[in-house]
């Protein structure tokens, strides 16, 4: 006993080995070639990060009444950003009612936030979206309860590009289902239909599905009818998007092995009470974390718009620069929103990949 | 239909019940379809916009930009067309080679040992992936046009290469017979490749056209840029519009590419690894020699994937004003109202280069693919 200790205390690993020392001879310098590279990066980014902090904080301009005192500066114009952030967070939306976007914008996040957790999926998903939407429109559109009525022609920022996100993937779900599953049906006319619906809608560019949402949908109504062009880029996203998860909810179909199938078949149960009742729960569920990812492909997407015109939050960060006044501060702009669309995406595909892994871990119980 | 409801044979028959399903699903469609076309024929007739493809040999008087074919207003719409094409399938190609490349270098170095490396990597797939492409596209367009200094003060970091806010110049070929002999006889060494195997290849490829311009006596017959007035003239221009779409969509994709390539290196089993060094191979052998040609297998269908999305994505053109294929048919609907017409090329074409995608990737992964014996 007392030797062991005597050892144990005695021979250690060498300091180079282990320790912070080990770690760096490890990771930074184990090759000539290694250490070469280690050495090149370092240098770089010595040259490249001091200059940075210089610009986005030690020579930015935080406040100034308009934009010549930036111009002096040689750092960045945060001061841009605190004149022009209403106008690229809510668009050209009543500045008097701009709590409105926002309180929608709140109410947006409290639902994903709420909707992360699975322990509510059951029973609470579609109540509390349900709700939430329907609080959305109210607030956005008002005209009761002595909200003033504000046109849809007026909203734009952030708001409009989470309701056109959250639409599309909402109202599209179901009919992705419905093709997915008509592109796994025996029937071969559903079967090319929904294949042919698919693969046309998957073969084009966004941008052209959205031009011709803009041209071809008013001059599909009847005479008289008009149709607004955030209906026409919303209709272009439902379509877009339908196809998209139909492929995916085709794959979590795939997954599932014959025997369900057969089980199913063998207890008598009809189509939509195999599909309903067996098939698709376990077909959803594994298609879950490709759903969420397409849908940050999508919320990426919705940037699209500003092709057609509408006031998205990137339109409006570029409607921002465009004002001759503060004409050049393309940098803090863009900086700004895409602060904004990264940190959205990065958070839902991290909570993606840990569900994908807490999925996997409840299949193997 | 007639008897439908009273039979209880004839519901109860699931073969006749599945084609009384598929003729209704059609007669739904058809009625849907013959509803829409009849509506947008109508509104068309009362805009009196013509209908078929005969507008394509009408003059289209509009000026386009970019163009790698001669082409002024005065030609038809069908030229117009055939210029967009074109510049579509020259982004793709660039963008889908340099992104190739800069994704594999980026998933080996996300993979790296030396921990720097592979944060770094790891940061700017991030950084790239979560942020929209479009935005990433406009910071690099205003970064060309409004940050660059004027053709004057151009950058010259190497001879012949000028970077302005008039895009980036580089040295190109002039107008000589030599580069079309070379040309031809880098068609005949890559046909003899074909022919013989990739070690033939391997020597002809590079030796044959270098043959020949030896043979012509070496000529220095290049193009390079040089200011005259306020711009540059000879040599290869790449517009501040080309070059931030070309950007653009090599670092997005990149991010993407380097992903599925580190995906396709971890699926190769760690003891192939482990059997390489222990056979006293180094580590970079290791790589090329057995983990690259076993994760090719991995990743070339999702890599054709990605370049399926790659050339949809080069229509972002439209927004910072390089002349592609969508933003000349756009501006061919805008001026004639054909906007059917118009969808359906936009969908030939797409559909044209995506097959040419798909040949070309399936003809490489059956390469690659495990051959069994």
């Amino acid at each position: 006993m007392s030797q062991s200790a005597k050892l144990g205390a005695i021979i250690r690993p060498p300091p180079t080995r282990s320790g912070p020392l080990g770690w760096v001879r490890a990771n930074l310098f184990g090759s000539w070639a290694d250490a070469l590279l280690t050495l090149l990066i370092l240098w770089g980014l010595a040259e490249l990060i001091p200059p940075l902090v210089r610009w986005a904080l030690i020579n930015a301009t935080f406040t100034a009444a308009d934009s010549r005192l930036c111009r002096l500066a040689d750092g960045a114009c945060w001061a841009f950003i605190h004149e022009k952030y209403r106008l690229i967070l809510f668009g050209t939306y009543p500045y008097d009612q701009q709590w409105r976007p926002l309180l929608a914008v709140v109410i947006i996040t409290v639902l994903f936030a709420l909707s992360c957790n699975r322990r509510i999926w059951a029973r609470w998903l579609i109540p509390l979206w349900l709700g939430g939407g329907l609080l959305v429109a109210l607030l956005m559109w008002g005209g009761v309860f002595g909200l003033d009525y504000v046109e849809n022609r007026l909203w734009g920022g952030l708001p409009l590009t989470l309701i056109l996100a959250v639409t599309g993937l909402v109202v599209a779900f179901p009919a992705a289902v419905l093709l997915a599953l008509g592109r796994r049906s025996e029937l071969p006319v559903v079967r090319v239909l929904c294949a042919g619906y698919i693969e046309l809608i998957r073969g084009v560019p966004l941008v052209s599905l959205l031009f011709m949402a803009a041209v071809m949908l008013p001059l599909a109504l009847p005479s008289g009818m008009t149709i607004d062009k955030l209906l026409r880029a919303q209709i272009a996203f439902i379509l877009f998007a339908a196809a998209y998860l139909a492929e995916v909810v085709r794959g979590g179909l795939q997954a599932i092995p014959k025997g369900q199938h057969e089980a199913a078949d063998a207890l008598g149960l009809t189509y939509w009470q195999k599909m309903g009742a067996v098939i698709l729960p376990q077909a959803l569920a594994v298609a879950i974390p490709p759903i969420v990812n397409t849908f940050i492909a999508f919320f990426k997407d919705t940037s699209l718009v500003i092709i057609i015109g509408l006031f998205d939050l990137l339109s409006t960060a570029k409607s921002a620069i465009a004002d001759p006044a503060w004409h050049g501060f393309y940098r803090e702009s863009y900086l700004f929103v895409a602060i904004l669309y990264w940190a959205f995406c990065f958070f839902m595909s991290r909570y993606s990949q840990w569900l994908e892994q807490s999925l996997k871990r409840d299949h193997r119980n | 239909m007639a008897a439908a409801p009273a039979n209880n044979n004839w519901l109860g028959d699931p073969k006749l019940r599945a084609i009384a399903w598929q003729a209704l699903a059609l007669v739904a469609l058809g009625a849907c379809a013959w509803f829409l076309v009849g509506t947008i024929l109508e509104n068309l007739a009362q805009r009196s916009v013509a209908t078929g493809f005969g507008f394509l040999s009408r003059s289209a008087s509009f000026a386009i930009g970019e163009t790698v074919i001669p082409y002024s207003a005065a030609d038809s719409y069908g030229k117009a067309l055939l210029v967009g094409v074109l510049n579509t399938l020259k982004v793709t190609v660039i963008a889908i080679t340099s992104a190739t490349l800069l994704g594999i270098l980026i998933g080996i170095a996300r993979l790296s040992r030396n921990w720097l490396v592979a944060k770094l990597a790891a940061v700017y797939v991030e950084s790239v992936r979560n942020v929209p492409l479009l935005l990433q596209l406009f910071l690099w367009y205003a970064m060309i046009t409004e940050s660059l200094p004027g053709p004057r003060q151009a950058f010259h970091p190497l001879p012949g290469v000028f970077l302005s806010n008039r895009g980036l110049m580089v040295p190109g070929l002039a107008d000589h017979p030599v580069w079309l002999a070379v040309t031809a006889a880098l068609i005949l060494a890559i046909a003899l490749g074909l022919w013989r195997g990739r070690r033939t290849a391997a020597i002809l490829i590079p030796a044959l056209p270098l043959g020949v311009w030896l043979g012509f006596g070496a000529p220095l017959a290049f193009s390079l840029p040089e200011l005259q007035g306020f711009n540059f003239r000879g040599g290869i221009t790449f517009s501040p519009e080309l070059s931030s779409l070309l950007i653009g969509l090599a670092i997005y994709a990149a991010s993407y590419i380097a992903e599925i390539v580190r995906g396709g290196i971890l699926a190769v089993d760690r003891g192939q690894v482990e059997a390489g060094l222990s056979l006293g191979l180094s580590r970079s052998d290791v790589l090329r020699l057995i983990v690259l040609p076993q994760a090719l297998r991995v990743i070339v269908p999702p890599l054709a994937g990605e370049y399926h999305k790659l050339t949809k994505n080069t229509s972002l053109a439209v927004a910072i004003g390089y002349p592609d294929v969508v933003s000349v048919l756009n501006t061919m609907v805008n001026q004639t109202g054909q906007a059917i017409e118009g969808m359906a090329l936009i969908m030939m074409v797409f559909l044209a280069i995506s097959t040419g995608i798909s040949l070309f990737t399936n003809w490489y992964n059956r390469r690659v693919a495990l051959v069994e014996r």
